[in-house]
């Protein structure tokens, strides 16, 4: 055999194998990762997004929220339900987009929350009694506090942290994606960085099991 | 004349051999940095930088089998070889990660991959200079001859 023969065809092998393995590599990563392999996947959950769920879940239930947005409290049964129902499959990862006038003082009560381990207790606290402090004829965000034992909370502890710039950067940041994506309303629900074709409970369903039926 | 040319064979054989050792030494360096995404440290860029051109310079010495091949070829193959037994020495904590020299950025003894156990980057990377200096020195013996 010709030697560049030779030579030609090992460049040929080793540029395949290359290309190969960037494939077998990608493939496997994909499997892994599944949507958090795509490439703006940050956009959609950030490190220090709450999470709830088992981290081998396949479909990832964005949604960007408000505490004070009623739609938001209305939807939370029907989230946890969808989780219940599909136990292991759903990894819900919650982001503010606090758009009415004073809730990110809600968000930082919630993220202070979060660093005494009562994030989801919190949340069911503020939702459940968030007619009585987040009328819109009415506000009166101080009335909070009445509920926030209620979450088992240590106060004095909740008043120091949500002032930490953390925080407002949390918030920040999760405003500046929420524009980036286009959601102009709460709560704004993605599957898989999948918008809802339309608002409502049964189009979230039918997207969160389309999704499920393809990973599972 | 038939020794002669199959002799001259096993020179271009082994330079061969020297040549795919040093691509998919470089291959496989840039599928862990830019496939895999494992950002290479200081260390690692040192070993690079001998590397990749022995893949021009074997190739170059294969048409004709050029036998001054050693004499540019070996080396940045000994200087890429002391790189890589110093990360080598270093990653299996032979030396204290106090003296390692790249203290900003990526670690040089942080383990990326650890294939069967055993196997990790830097010691892929001393295991390839070795073959490549030992096949070197073989062809240097027989051109002596």
């Amino acid at each position: 055999m010709k030697k560049q023969f030779i030579v030609f065809i090992s460049i040929v092998f080793l540029i395949l194998l290359f290309v190969l393995g960037v494939n077998i590599y990608k493939t496997q990563q994909a499997k892994k990762y599944g949507f958090l392999a795509q490439e703006n996947a940050s956009t959609f959950v950030r490190d220090y997004s709450q999470t709830l769920g088992s981290d081998d879940a396949k479909v990832y239930l964005v949604k960007f929220s408000d505490p004070a947005c009623e739609t938001c409290a209305a939807f939370h049964p029907f989230v946890k339900k969808l989780m219940a129902v599909n136990q292991g499959k759903i990894k819900l990862v919650i982001r503010y987009a606090p758009f009415h006038d004073g809730a990110d003082y809600f968000v930082k009560i919630l993220e202070a929350a979060k660093r005494q381990g009562k994030y989801w207790e919190t949340l069911d606290i503020m939702y459940k009694t968030q007619r009585y402090w987040a009328s819109h004829h009415n506000p009166q965000p101080q009335r909070i506090w009445k509920f926030l034992p209620n979450a088992g909370l240590d106060l004095e502890k909740i008043r120091n942290d949500m002032n930490d710039p953390e925080i407002a950067k949390i918030i920040q940041q999760d405003l500046a994606d929420a524009k980036t994506l286009n959601v102009r309303k709460t709560p704004g629900f993605f599957v898989n960085g999948k918008p809802l074709p339309s608002f409502g409970s049964k189009q979230l369903q039918e997207l969160v099991e389309s999704e499920i039926s393809k990973y599972y | 004349m038939t020794t002669l040319d199959k002799a001259s064979n096993s020179n271009w054989t082994i330079v061969f051999v020297c040549w795919i050792i040093a691509s998919v030494s470089t291959l496989g360096s840039l599928f862990f940095s830019e496939i895999m995404e494992f950002p290479p440290c200081a260390l690692c860029w040192y070993q690079r930088v001998f590397m990749f051109p022995l893949v021009i310079i074997f190739l170059v010495g294969l048409f004709p089998i050029d036998k001054s091949i050693i004499k540019y070829a070996l080396p940045l193959a000994l200087a890429g070889w002391g790189f890589a037994f110093y990360h080598y020495l270093l990653y299996s904590g032979f030396i204290p990660e106090s003296i390692q020299p790249c203290s900003q950025g990526v670690s040089c003894s942080e383990t990326y991959l650890d294939l069967f156990g055993f196997l990790t980057i830097p010691m892929l990377s001393l295991v390839s200079f070795s073959i490549i200096i030992v096949l070197l020195y073989i062809l240097k013996r027989r051109l002596s001859k």
